[in-house]
């Protein structure tokens, strides 16, 4: 039974407000340890200022958040974090293995770097991205290098693996072969993917969350939780809308709910 | 040629084997930090805080000159000025990045303002074109001194938190999730590189400082695979240019720093341009 695993991030009455704008109110949700979950809200909805949070990047103003068990900042080592990476800077000199090798650097370590490089391989393999150990990080594509930034996320062997908008600008060779590196994984490691794209429920997806909901008399958002549906005859998974929220939430197209 | 060598081992003639090891120390605080200034993407905050530096020295020579503060080195007030306009342009920078850009330019200018008007206000005759352009006789035995220390904390810093200052400029947000003090790492290369940039200007002088910690790293940035490389590529090239500049400057009667940064810059621009030659003919090659 589900509800028998331990929780893997539980978020009670969080509110975050930047100065002059309520982001976040009264977000309450939880998943466990080994789903794979659905984070879904369109731009401007607060999903960063959410991402931020579970990151430790940002801290709650009122509730509280709890990271496997602990608290964020003491078991964010836990987590493999996968980002946009939009900002990347191609000029920047570095191999795919400098990238990878990376995901081990903490506040201190200086480790030996034949032992990071061991671990280096072992994750570019999970990624199917061996043959690529040396060349220029440049050089990829960008699906390429977003499942490069997959292995540097697994390279520490973490329990939860958080992914930002992996899709994106992503070709369809990559994300196949993505969703077969998250396959792999589902059920050992809990797989977090956070998006704007209302679309994206695989057939991995066990649970959705979606942050579009401001109640009644509140300015922030909040995040709800969607049922989901196979549909026979069809590998991808539909989003039920949960019977008490109107239809408009999350503005899924109506072809989509049920 | 032969003659640069007798100058430069004559016992009567120290300034210009004072400016070679100059260049020497220099072209390793040049290599390394530039480096690191170049992947960081924060040569306009240096920029700014080596033109606010003459605000220190203005200062500096005033109180000097005027007995307020008797024999108060330049380099004092150059060093003060540089820390604190780091300190404010990396506070800026990390809690206000929508005021970053007025407020390093704003640094920039009344740091600069603020040295002309005390350079004009001290007794005496002050020429501030020497430490805006740099000038070899300058160079002083303390001078060589204080930039060999640098460079030794300098090396101890880049190969002790090598790991942590390439996470932190490859992709800081991740670096944060791992738990390194991204804001912290920032700023102490901020504040190293406002002291560099104070101990550097004496070689090439203020407004150059800035070529000089860009130029070597992006000429390394094209031949280089990582960002170690480019520190010792960077390091090569700048010893290169300096030890150039200084043969060039004495045989044509020029001066120094100006001759090396038109070296740098020189060989930088041959480099893009060939880069971008050899991106036209493979997008142009048939696949």
């Amino acid at each position: 039974m589900i509800t028998e695993v331990p929780v893997a991030l539980q978020f009670k009455d969080v509110a975050f407000a930047y100065p002059s704008l309520q982001i976040l109110e009264d977000v309450t949700f939880h998943f466990h340890q080994g789903e794979f979950i659905a984070l879904v809200g369109p731009n401007g909805s607060g999903k960063t200022t959410l991402l931020k949070l579970i990151l430790g990047l940002e801290e709650a103003q009122e509730g509280t958040i709890e990271l496997m068990g602990g608290s964020v900042k003491a078991m964010r080592p836990t987590i493999g974090y996968v980002p946009q990476h939009a900002t990347y800077d191609p000029s920047f000199p570095i191999s795919v293995i400098e990238v990878v090798m990376m995901g081990l650097v903490d506040s201190k370590s200086r480790l030996k770097k034949q032992e990071l490089r061991a671990k280096a391989i072992e994750a570019l393999k999970q990624v199917e991205l061996e043959e690529l150990v040396d060349r220029p990080y440049s050089q990829l594509s960008g699906g390429q290098r977003r499942r490069v930034l997959v292995a540097r996320a697994l390279v520490s062997n973490p329990k939860m693996l958080i992914l930002d908008e992996p899709t994106a600008n992503m070709d369809k060779e990559s994300e196949g072969r993505l969703y077969s590196t998250l396959a792999r994984l589902k059920g050992e490691t809990t797989i977090l993917i956070v998006t704007h794209d209302r679309l994206f429920v695989s057939d991995l997806t066990d649970r959705v969350f979606c942050i579009d909901v401001t109640a009644e008399g509140r300015k922030g958002r909040t995040v709800v939780q969607h049922a989901l549906e196979t549909i026979e005859g069809d590998s991808q998974k539909r989003v039920r809308h949960d019977v008490e929220i109107s239809a408009d939430f999350c503005a899924y197209p109506r072809e989509m709910t049920v | 040629m032969n003659g640069f060598f007798e100058i430069l081992f004559s016992p009567d003639v120290p300034f210009i084997r004072n400016a070679l090891f100059a260049g020497v120390l220099s072209s390793i605080l040049f290599g390394i930090l530039g480096s690191v200034v170049t992947v960081k993407r924060i040569a306009g905050l240096a920029g700014a805080i080596s033109h606010a530096v003459l605000g220190g020295i203005g200062l500096a020579l005033y109180l000097s000159a005027t007995k307020i503060v008797p024999n108060l080195s330049p380099m004092v007030g150059a060093i003060v000025f540089a820390l604190l306009s780091a300190l404010l342009i990396g506070a800026v920078s990390l809690k206000s990045k929508q005021r970053e850009d007025t407020v390093i330019q704003a640094i920039w200018a009344i740091g600069m303002s603020i040295g002309v008007l005390f350079m004009a206000k001290t007794p005496g005759y002050t020429d501030p074109s020497s430490y805006l352009f740099g000038n070899i006789l300058l160079i002083s035995s303390r001078d060589l001194v204080l930039l060999a220390i640098l460079d030794v904390i300098v090396l101890f810093l880049a190969w002790r938190f090598y790991p942590q200052i390439e996470a932190t400029s490859f992709d800081e947000e991740f670096a944060a999730v791992r738990g390194i003090p991204t804001q912290t790492v920032f700023l102490i290369i901020l504040s190293v590189t406002a002291v560099a940039v104070v101990l550097l200007q004496t070689f090439v002088g203020i407004v150059m400082v800035i070529a000089m910690l860009t130029l070597p790293a992006g000429t390394a940035g094209y031949k280089a695979r990582n960002l170690a490389a480019m520190m010792v590529f960077s390091t090569l090239y700048s010893l290169l240019f300096s030890a150039g500049g200084l043969v060039v400057g004495w045989a044509l009667d020029l001066p120094v720093g100006a001759v090396v940064v038109v070296l740098a810059g020189l060989v930088f621009l041959s480099f893009a341009t060939a880069a971008l030659i050899k991106k036209k003919r493979s997008s142009r090659a048939p696949s």
